[in-house]
């Protein structure tokens, strides 16, 4: 069994706009490309070219419908770690190989002392964990550990992988901790909300729902029809006496 | 070291390197993992690639990357690239080839098309597929001197093109965008997932950032419609009937932009009412050509094109020379104001309750004229007149394949930008803009050639393959009506065919219709597979022999970088590069990457040497223009004018004085848009990023078809050639000439057969009919619309082989609405037969909520062929994944005369995939498991490489940081 830090300090994160995102997979793929050759890599494909081909992937949107008829919503739901502030996927790790940073918050694998038990996939109610089986170790997500604080990047572009390359701007990353940040505020002023908080974990990352739909009369303000224009007793008399300029 | 607390191990903390150097070199480049064209970096770490990212200058991306972008590490190390020139020794289709050399493949196709050009030049069919130097290759096709010549243009999204040019002089996409800035009210039909990739969604990102409102009109809710704030699921090919009626809804309540109209559009121009002479339906015109206007301050005709005249909306009126005529905006009013377009008649077309189409119009109307923009930005117009502000309409739109793929198309595409022009908000702030280096006069001024005056055996072609015909005397027939060119395009059949129509190409040579050829000469067209209607009878035309045991295409001469489905049936495989390994660029003369705030180009370098023996094709085609003596390809004493290859072309080539095909950094470097060449032109666009764009001063960013400051700079850039005012065209005169020529007038005239086809669909105003198809089948058997869409991590990306890509999309379904299902008997995961006129496949259905109840769709090309692209045998895009082309045949049913049209628009020649009419019926349960038809595994290339059991990708780069070498 592992410890985790004590509470308190900075809990960077994601928050992802469900509003926003059009499943377009930019951020599933853009980080398997950074993090197969970045902290955990590589992300190995088993049968990348034949019938069963499966990798792991830190990142995967899935793509559901909500509801039923016109009123049925598609949903495009990225889902990667949520960086939870009392993770079980650490806490029964039986070698102290996952791990919660305490400066941070981040959620990482020491792969030096995983043993491969998967006891941490078991324990995540998330399906964020991603075993290896070509190396026999988890890994997962690393909120791009090697990009956000990577002195070889522009201060701009220290942000996860994901983040950057998000087409929609969809996805945004900061500190959960500090009301004050960007994130915060987007998530105060959205709803954001966590996932399955009833399970205790705490989940750092947010995501922001979906807005009401604004399809009904007066939704943006025009009336429900137009009235009809004074014709003036023909089909064209109500233009006949326009006297515009070229 | 770890110690325990209590029962907890509190590991020592494990040291991670948050700041590892990414790679040794970063080169800037142009994707092409679709048609978006962005700007990437590419981290290089020992001369392989680490990583590939936006490029944040980019005016295109703006340093987002997409899927597709993101996994091209997988497109450039892909095990099905194509390593050496091929030579056919079985049978084609067999896949049975030889490796030879460079020298021996050139000599080669030197042989067969030098043989051609000496004799008949026509009997070269040239197409390029996704080709992104169309430039270059329809120029290449003048020099050889064939007009077979085009690109996909013609299969993809030509009625957009057309529509847009015949209409308002740019179009959406490439030619322009939606003041995503600015736009309050967003109105985007059938975006099938497609153009454009990322800034469709940047700007959607915008949209949602300001609260605008976002509506999709599309049968399917994915994608871009599942994030709108109302989805319409209109029933396919009947979008039309909806534009109208927001048309007839705006009219009727003279919410308008009459301003708008009178002083940009030809709303005033008189049209001649003379029914049945010459000239009726033309714009009455002065001895000078100009067009006339009734001047309400002076009670006469006068010039159209002067300023400060008021002019009649309506009205009758007497010419000088004693003709009746009207105003285009009465023909217009007339004709939409009907009942047959009113809200309840278009809902009973697209199954769009007709109170949702009221309020949609009472939506657009009160977003463009209650909520006006006023930007404080002082202009010229085009009659030196200043304006201290503009004032813009935020309403704006974008359409794309859902529109485009119908044999209505192009009129539903007009219709779209008369709807814009009516709210007075294309080039406005908050509207539709033009991307320089549109708009461009209307149409554009070039013409076809392929006249039998304008070819001939050794001779250069006088004039580009592909243009804009405005009458009959621009068509490209024979005496008698025969078309002259293979795809039957600027045919009495197709007569604005501006893309070509290749999807008639392989149909038309194999029948000899209307002559034999001899040598099919294609690059990047996987047309035995998910390019071609009738996949089936492509591959057996293809295959199939005359009498005498010789082919019925003689040659077919391919280039691809990959082994795809197209390469066993050719003859000789020219092997092309990855888009990493070549020079490129993206030309202001081709399919340009401008924005509306200005004009960009840009060029690929070589970001990595081919591990193979492979050539760029382009700079195959500028040796094989050498070696042929092509005179715009050999100097004087017969030596290559380029022997640079591309990268030369790029730089030394001129298509007229100080016009090239880049525009940036010409001259000593200070010119831009024209100039002398620049032997270090390549080197500054490195040094920018690959790319070269200009910023437009403010008071040139809108009204850019009536701006002065604009249409001066345009001319200086050499986009247009005079600095005219473009009057934007609700009514469309050309499409008057041919209906003229159908009625009887003029010296060339169409056969018979087409007469009353031409003067049906030439209408100057837009109409809606019901799609060809649908139209000549039983509707009673075939109840249902089936459609394709391209997801967007594939959209556009050739070679879904991708090791990353094909784990998102490796096999697809066909969608079914579920309560539509219900009634059929049909279940999740049940397998079905779906029928066509044409044939039928059998597929996996997923049922769905969110897709139009009287359609059908999937993902398209995703089902590939076993074998292709070094995919095992039994992978799901064999298995499971599927192709609806093979129940969409590029023929129309039969007429009554036993006739058969091509399946596509009347006007534009465009393909009309979305036609398609099917049944679904549930398969007997012992044919469930695998989709229909299924085709054997061609033999594969010889030196194919193995595939990889496992990929650790990246592996080695983690191996040298350990090791201290990577940093």
């Amino acid at each position: 069994m592992t410890a985790l830090p004590p509470p308190g300090g900075r809990k960077l994160g994601l928050v992802i706009d469900l509003d926003t995102c059009v499943g377009c997979h930019a951020c599933a793929v853009n980080c398997k490309e950074w993090n197969t050759g970045g902290h955990a890599a590589p992300l190995p494909d088993h049968d990348p070219y034949g019938a069963g081909a499966t990798g792991v992937w830190f990142n995967r949107v899935h793509t559901f419908e909500a509801g039923e008829g016109a009123a049925a919503r598609t949903v495009h739901f990225p889902r990667s770690c949520l960086h939870c502030e009392t993770p079980d996927c650490v806490r029964v790790c039986p070698t102290g190989a996952s791990y919660k940073r305490a400066e941070d918050g981040i959620v990482l694998v020491n792969e030096d002392l995983c043993i491969g038990c998967k006891l941490c996939s078991w324990a995540c109610p998330y399906g964020a964990r991603e075993y290896d089986h070509d190396a026999g170790v988890m890994k997962k997500c690393t909120l791009c550990i090697d990009r956000i604080y990577n002195e070889n990047l522009e201060e701009i572009d220290r942000v996860p992988a994901c983040v950057a390359t998000c087409p929609a701007s969809a996805r945004h990353f900061g500190d959960l901790g500090d009301p004050d940040s960007a994130v915060s505020r987007l998530v105060a002023a959205r709803g954001g909300v966590a996932l399955m908080p009833e399970l205790g974990y705490a989940p750092v990352n947010r995501y922001l729902p979906p807005r009401p739909r604004r399809d009904t009369p007066g939704c943006t303000g025009a009336p429900a029809a137009l009235p009809e224009a004074a014709s003036g007793g023909g089909r064209f008399l109500r233009w006949i006496d326009a006297m515009l300029s070229r | 070291m770890s110690s325990i607390i209590g029962e907890f191990l509190s590991p020592a903390p494990e040291k991670v390197d948050t700041s590892p150097a990414i790679g040794d070199t970063v080169k800037t480049t142009t994707c092409y993992m679709c048609a978006c064209r962005c700007g990437i970096k590419v981290h290089l770490s020992d001369g392989t690639i680490r990583y590939i990212e936006g490029n944040r200058d980019h005016p295109v991306n703006r340093g987002v990357l997409c899927a597709k972008g993101s996994a091209g590490i997988m497109q450039h190390y892909s095990p099905a690239r194509l390593s050496k020139p091929l030579l056919r020794t079985g049978e084609r289709g067999a896949g049975t080839f030889k490796e030879i050399a460079w020298d021996e493949a050139l000599r080669i196709a030197t042989d067969w098309l030098g043989a051609i050009r000496a004799t008949d030049p026509r009997r070269l069919a040239f197409f390029t597929g996704r080709d992104q130097s169309q430039a270059l290759t329809g120029w290449w096709a003048s020099q050889f001197g064939t007009p077979n010549y085009a690109a996909h243009g013609g299969f993809c999204s030509v009625n957009m093109a057309a529509g847009g040019l015949y209409t308002i002089g740019g179009s959406f996409w490439e030619f322009g965008e939606p003041d995503w800035d600015h736009t309050k009210y967003f109105l985007m039909f059938g975006v099938a997932e497609d153009h454009d990739s990322n800034p469709i969604k940047i700007g959607l990102g915008k949209l949602k950032g300001r609260g605008a409102k976002f509506v999709s009109v599309n049968p399917v809710k994915t994608g871009y419609s599942a994030i709108a704030d109302e989805w319409i699921g209109i029933r396919p090919g009947t979008d039309g009937m909806l534009v109208f009626a927001l048309i007839h809804e705006l009219l009727r309540a003279n919410r308008i932009d009459l301003d708008y109209l009178v002083r940009y559009t030809n709303a005033p121009w008189l049209v001649v009412q003379a029914p049945g002479t010459a000239d009726d339906g033309l714009f009455a015109r002065d001895r000078n050509g100009a067009p006339l206007l009734w001047d309400k301050t002076v009670n006469a005709e006068a010039s159209a094109l002067l300023p400060h005249v008021t002019p009649a909306l309506v009205g009758e009126f007497i010419l000088e020379d004693g003709r009746k005529a009207v105003p285009v905006f009465q023909l217009l009013a007339a004709r939409y104001l009907d009942d047959a377009f009113s809200p309840e008649a278009a809902a009973a077309t697209t199954g769009v309750p007709a109170a949702t189409i009221r309020r949609i119009a009472a939506e657009l109307a009160h977003a463009a004229f209650d909520d006006e923009i006023v930007l404080p930005i002082a202009w010229t117009d085009w009659a030196g007149r200043r304006h201290d502000r503009m004032v813009g309409r935020p309403v704006a739109m974008h359409a794309m394949r859902g529109i485009s793929a119908h044999s209505n198309g192009f009129h539903t595409c007009r219709a779209i930008h008369i709807l814009q022009m009516l709210l007075g908000a294309v080039d406005v702030p908050g509207g539709f803009r033009y991307k320089p280096p549109f708009p461009k006069p209307i149409p554009p001024a070039q013409k076809p050639a392929g006249r039998a005056d304008q070819i001939g055996a050794g001779k250069v072609m006088a004039g580009p393959p592909l243009g804009f015909p405005t009458g009959p005397e621009d068509l490209l027939v024979d005496d008698d009506g025969t078309p002259r060119r293979i795809d039957k395009a600027y045919s009495w059949e197709a007569p604005i065919a501006a893309h070509g129509i290749m999807h008639m190409v392989i149909t038309n040579a194999w029948k000899g219709d209307p002559y034999p050829i001899d040598t099919l000469f294609m690059y990047m067209a996987n047309m035995s597979w998910n390019s071609s209607m009738n996949t089936t009878g492509v591959m057996h035309m293809l295959t199939d022999k005359n009498a005498d045991g010789g082919y019925k295409i003689p040659h077919i001469i391919y280039s691809d970088a990959f082994y795809s489905e197209m390469v066993p049936y050719a003859d000789l495989i020219l092997p092309d590069t990855t888009y990493l390994e070549r020079w490129d660029c993206i030309s202001l003369l081709d399919r340009p990457i401008c924005d509306a705030d200005g004009p960009a180009d840009a060029i690929r370098q070589p970001v990595v040497k081919p591990d193979r023996d492979v050539r760029p094709f382009q700079d195959v085609l500028i040796d094989l223009g050498a070696r042929l003596g092509l005179p715009g390809l050999v100097v004087a004493d017969g030596s290559p004018r380029f022997p640079g290859g591309y990268a030369d072309y790029l730089v030394n080539h001129e298509r007229m004085p100080g016009i090239g095909m880049l525009a940036g950094w010409r001259g000593n470097g200070d010119e831009h848009g024209t100039g002398p060449r620049n032997p270090n032109q390549l080197a500054r666009y490195i040094d920018n990023g690959c790319f070269w764009r200009q910023h437009l001063p403010d008071e040139a960013r809108y009204y850019k078809h009536a701006n002065r400051t604009y249409l001066d700079y345009a001319v200086k850039m050499g986009f247009i050639g005079k600095a005219d005012q473009i009057v934007l065209q609700l009514y469309s005169e050309p499409m008057q000439t041919f209906r003229l020529a159908a009625k009887g007038f003029g010296p060339k005239q169409p056969p018979a057969r087409h007469r009353a086809r031409i003067e049906t669909f030439f209408d100057p105003l837009p109409i809606w009919y019901m799609p060809f198809e649908e139209a000549a089948i039983d509707t009673a058997s075939l109840p249902m619309h089936a459609i394709t869409q391209r997801p967007m991590a594939m959209y556009h990306s050739w070679g879904s082989q991708n090791a990353w890509l094909r784990q998102i999309h490796g096999a697809n379904r066909l969608y079914v609405n579920r309560a539509r299902a219900a009634m059929l008997g049909i279940a999740d995961d049940d397998w079905v037969w779906v029928t066509s006129h044409h044939g039928r496949i059998k597929v996996q259905v997923r049922l769905m909520e969110g897709v139009n109840a009287d359609t059908v769709w999937t993902w398209n090309a995703i089902g590939k062929r076993a074998g292709a692209w070094n995919l095992a045998g039994d992978a799901p895009e064999a298995t499971r994944g599927f192709l609806l082309n093979h129940v969409i045949s590029e023929l129309l049913p039969a007429r009554e005369d036993g006739y058969r049209y091509a399946n596509s628009d009347p006007v534009t020649g465009q393909a009309a995939w979305y036609d398609l009419r099917v049944r679904i019926e549930k398969v007997a349960e012992a044919e469930a498991g695998e989709t229909s038809p299924r085709f054997a595994a061609a033999a594969p290339p010889p030196t194919l490489p193995a595939r990889p059991a496992i990929l650790r990708y990246g592996e080695r780069f983690r191996r040298a940081r350990k090791s201290g070498d990577g940093r």
